[in-house]
């Protein structure tokens, strides 16, 4: 098919896309794309979305106090190591804040569990949560941080554990660190041809007979699709 | 696309409600016959190409709720259906002990922007279920008459494929299908062990291009958001803009049709909607009016459009409209796979949907249930998004160490974080999708208490299940748990039973609603006759969903499409022949 055409047609939006893939290798074809977070709207927004993420972002849930608690709870559950940041560092109260916001639900047992992890400490060290050393804050939270383990009477603290290790691991997970943290590849143009033979062979598996010349073929990507008479797509090296 | 609304005096050939599946086919074919087009839509413009439009490629952080489903788009922030079960201003109401969800999308295209992109036609059978089991009706037309369209369709907006030659699943013009994934190789294994096919799934993606106006997959598993590049099928990108630029078509966006007005005769004159931008009411005159706003939106427009000549609605001399309401069954289940914890990493984006899927592989004459369903799989390394580290709680025992001992559910730290890095991507499941008998007592009707805030009356739903619809749920179950253990996955969660009516989905969350202006040869007991012209008024059609007889064990949207067409069709040959 016509090379410039398609190149014509490839520039028609902001974005190239992956028109043209077929003969390059997909580090190639990266896109030119710098992903914008400030203001927390970006495009793909209606006028309405746009108005409701503006106003949850100018409003504030969270008062100093529970931010520093938070910043120390969501550092225990994904602290740095050697090669990734904190959650604090990969800005986890910021979206949690923001989440109190977007779904409401979370306000009253996140507030709660707050006050309720002062007064656990209160009746057991005679000191609000932040005043404990490290020790004690760890005390408190391994009696409620192993569901499995927990004693009943915890259960209330247990449930507010779960809601904020979620919370932090979500908002960590689903940022560039987090990314990188996890491995993930992908979310770019490329051309999906498999699972690497080496992973193939790990599992055991052969991709079935019967389908070997149906797959696609990368080459032929580029090739407007034609059929014979009786509908069979008519492949170029076949 | 800016709003374009105007009173206008000069009367189109054609008025099209609606530019999803089938309101956009209309208006390509009628538009390419040289017929002048207004195509008349409750939403906004949209253009995945566009920037302002697109939220393709975008990764969760440019979401300040990381891609968390809302109010607006409840498939997630970046999905591209505007609207929802719960649209503001635009309510609708259940009878006593009725659940029914519906899902609107308010945008060009409709919710062909979004949607899953399975793309089957319906098999010889399924247009004549009534003679195989007795329940329910024959359609008036067949497979072979529909066939030709399908063929067309296949060509027109691609689809890939396998041709199997299995009689009740025709095969069509394939492009060629992606290979399966890994999770999907799991699933092929255990489906094996327990004699269930599994074939290349059937998408709407092109994977080589169809022609020069739309690009090829480049595989980013989104086709959720709406492809940039025009390589999946929606009406929008494909159908409606496409005719905009070639024929006669004006869009006329955010215009709310409230009804079909008549002339004296009782035939249909035009239409008049609501413009969300002023609230004015405004009036367009056709020759022909073409109702593609989904099959209860075009009902629920049909029975608001009273006149004297009809009383009771317009196409509502058989009182049908609304009647015989039905949605695709559904249920779900999820495993986990300790083969796959510590996968290896690489690209496995793949196109927006599952490579592989299993096809209904049963007899009913052998089983206690009347219709079949098809299983769709999923699962594997897709981009993490809100949700991801969730439940670890529950789920970090799965993650074992070095001598086999599991991690302790829940905890925090260094091991928490390295585990939740374990497990990604070893999650999998699968969802049954079968069909339900369609019951005259399933319908929807107006409410006529309640009014939307355009003040048009709105729909009232009442829906219950039957039998068969609970015993294939049943059945769905336990063939999920068989290929799920086969495959080596360690079953997550409870399966349901008798008191969840074993799992099996709330009606119209399946989003397959069909039926409500159901074709028929009889005036008596049906809306529309077989070339899906109201019976009683001779310029009215309908080309969404609601045409249908009987939901098949497939997707509904490649069926609407060969349907839209041959209606589209019919109605040229008609206006040429001076019939309307
Ligand atoms: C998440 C999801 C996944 C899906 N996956 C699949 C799949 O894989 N395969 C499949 O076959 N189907 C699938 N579907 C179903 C598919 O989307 C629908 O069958 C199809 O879009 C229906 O087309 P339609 O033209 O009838 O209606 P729609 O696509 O709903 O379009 C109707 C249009 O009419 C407009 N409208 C409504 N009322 C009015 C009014 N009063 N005035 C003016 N305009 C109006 C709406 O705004 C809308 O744009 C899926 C749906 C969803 C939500
Ligand atoms: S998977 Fe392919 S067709 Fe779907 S949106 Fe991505 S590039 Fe487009």
């Amino acid at each position: 098919m016509n090379r410039r055409e398609n190149l014509k047609l490839l520039f028609t939006g902001t974005l190239a896309s992956g028109f043209l893939l077929t003969n390059c290798a997909p580090e190639d074809n990266k896109l030119e794309y710098t992903p914008r977070i400030e203001g927390g709207t970006v495009g793909g927004r209606t006028e309405e979305e746009k108005l409701i993420d503006q106003k949850l972002l100018s409003e504030t849930f969270l008062n100093e106090d529970e931010r520093k608690k938070l910043d120390v709870l969501v550092d225990i559950i994904i602290p740095a190591d050697s090669d990734s940041p904190s959650a604090t560092e990969a800005g986890v109260v910021d979206f949690i804040e923001f989440m109190m916001k977007d779904y409401p639900a979370y306000q009253t047992p996140m507030r709660g569990g707050l006050m309720w992890l002062d007064h656990h400490s209160e009746d057991n060290y005679g000191k609000v949560f932040m005043a404990l050393s490290k020790s004690e804050k760890m005390e408190i939270i391994d009696q409620i941080a192993w569901p499995d383990k927990a004693k009943q009477d915890m259960e209330g603290g247990v449930k507010f554990f779960n809601m904020l290790r979620n919370l932090a691991a979500t908002g960590y997970f689903t940022t560039e660190a987090g990314f990188k943290n996890l491995g993930y590849i992908g979310n770019t143009p490329n051309i999906w041809d498999g699972v690497p033979a080496e992973v193939m062979k790990k599992h055991g598996f052969e991709l079935p007979e019967k389908y070997l010349d149906t797959y696609l073929k990368p080459e032929e990507r580029g090739e407007l699709a034609q059929w014979d008479e009786e509908a069979n797509i008519i492949r170029s090296n076949s | 696309m800016s709003i374009e609304i105007k009173s206008s005096s000069e009367p189109y050939d054609v008025i099209i409600v609606g530019s999803g599946a089938g309101g956009g086919m209309a208006s390509k074919i009628l538009s390419e016959a040289g017929l002048a087009v207004a195509v008349i839509e409750a939403g906004g413009d949209f253009d995945p190409a566009k920037d302002e439009d697109r939220t393709q490629l975008r990764y969760p952080w440019e979401s300040p709720r990381r891609g968390n489903g809302t109010r607006i788009r409840p498939f997630g922030d970046f999905d591209a259906a505007i609207g929802g079960w719960d649209i503001e201003g635009e309510p609708y109401t259940k009878g006593k002990d009725t659940s029914f969800d519906w899902f609107r999308s308010r945008m060009v295209g409709g919710r062909t922007n979004h949607w899953g992109r399975i793309s089957l036609r319906f098999g010889p059978n399924d247009f004549k279920r009534a003679s195989i089991d007795g329940l329910g009706h024959d359609w008036p037309i067949g497979y072979d008459d529909l066939k030709p369209y399908y063929d067309k369709v296949d060509k027109l907006i691609g689809v890939f494929g396998s041709k199997e030659g299995i009689f009740n699943e025709p095969d069509g013009f394939f492009l060629p299908p992606p290979k399966p994934r890994l999770h999907e190789l799991f699933m092929m294994k255990g489906a094996k062990k327990a004699s269930i096919p599994v074939i290349p799934s059937r998408l709407s993606v092109l994977t080589k291009p169809i022609n020069n106006d739309r690009g090829v997959c480049f595989f980013c598993r989104q086709c959720n958001r709406a492809c940039q590049a025009y390589a999946d099928f929606s009406s929008g990108t494909c159908l409606v803009h496409p005719a905009m630029k070639k024929g006669k078509v004006d869009l006329y966006t955010n215009s709310m049709v409230r009804k079909v007005t008549t002339d004296d005769s009782g035939k249909a004159n035009g239409v008049s909607f609501i413009s969300k931008v002023d609230m004015k009411e405004y009036k367009l005159k056709a020759r022909v009016v073409v109702l593609g706003a989904s099959a209860c939106e075009s009902a629920r427009i049909m029975l608001n459009s009273k006149s004297k000549s009809h009383p009771d609605g317009i196409g509502n001399s058989s009182g049908m409209v609304g009647r015989y309401l039905h949605d695709s069954t559904g249920a779900d289940r999820m495993g986990i796979l300790p083969d796959l914890i510590d996968r290896e990493r690489y690209n496995e984006d793949g196109v927006g949907g599952m490579h592989v899927y299993t096809p209904w592989w049963l007899d009913n004459k052998k089983l206690d249930f009347a219709r079949g369903y098809h299983i769709e799989y999923w699962g594997g390394m897709g981009m993490p998004s809100y949700g991801v580290g969730f439940s670890m709680d529950t789920m970090r025992k799965f993650v074992k160490d070095e001598f086999g001992n599991p991690s302790p559910n829940g905890g925090y730290g260094e091991g928490l974080k390295k585990d939740i890095r374990r497990i990604q991507g070893s999650t999998l499941g699968m969802s049954g999708r079968g069909e339900s008998i369609p019951m005259y007592h399933n319908y929807c009707e107006i409410d006529p208490n309640v009014v939307d805030k355009y003040g048009i009356p709105v729909l009232k739903f009442h829906y219950q299940w039957t039998e068969h619809e609970i015993k294939q749920a049943k059945h769905m179950h336990d063939t999920f748990e068989e290929i799920l253990t086969n495959a080596g996955a360690v079953l997550m969660g409870e399966k349901p039973g008798p008191e969840t009516k074993y799992g099996l989905a709330t009606p119209g969350r399946i989003i397959h609603e069909v039926g409500t202006t159901r074709m028929g040869n009889n005036p008596a007991t049906s809306v529309l006759n077989s070339n899906c012209q109201a019976h009683d008024c001779d310029n009215l059609f309908v080309v969404d969903a609601g045409p249908f007889v009987s939901q098949a064990d497939k997707n509904p949207t490649w069926t609407i499409l060969a349907l839209s067409w041959r209606t589209s069709d019919f109605i040229v040959s008609e206006l040429k022949k001076k019939n309307i």
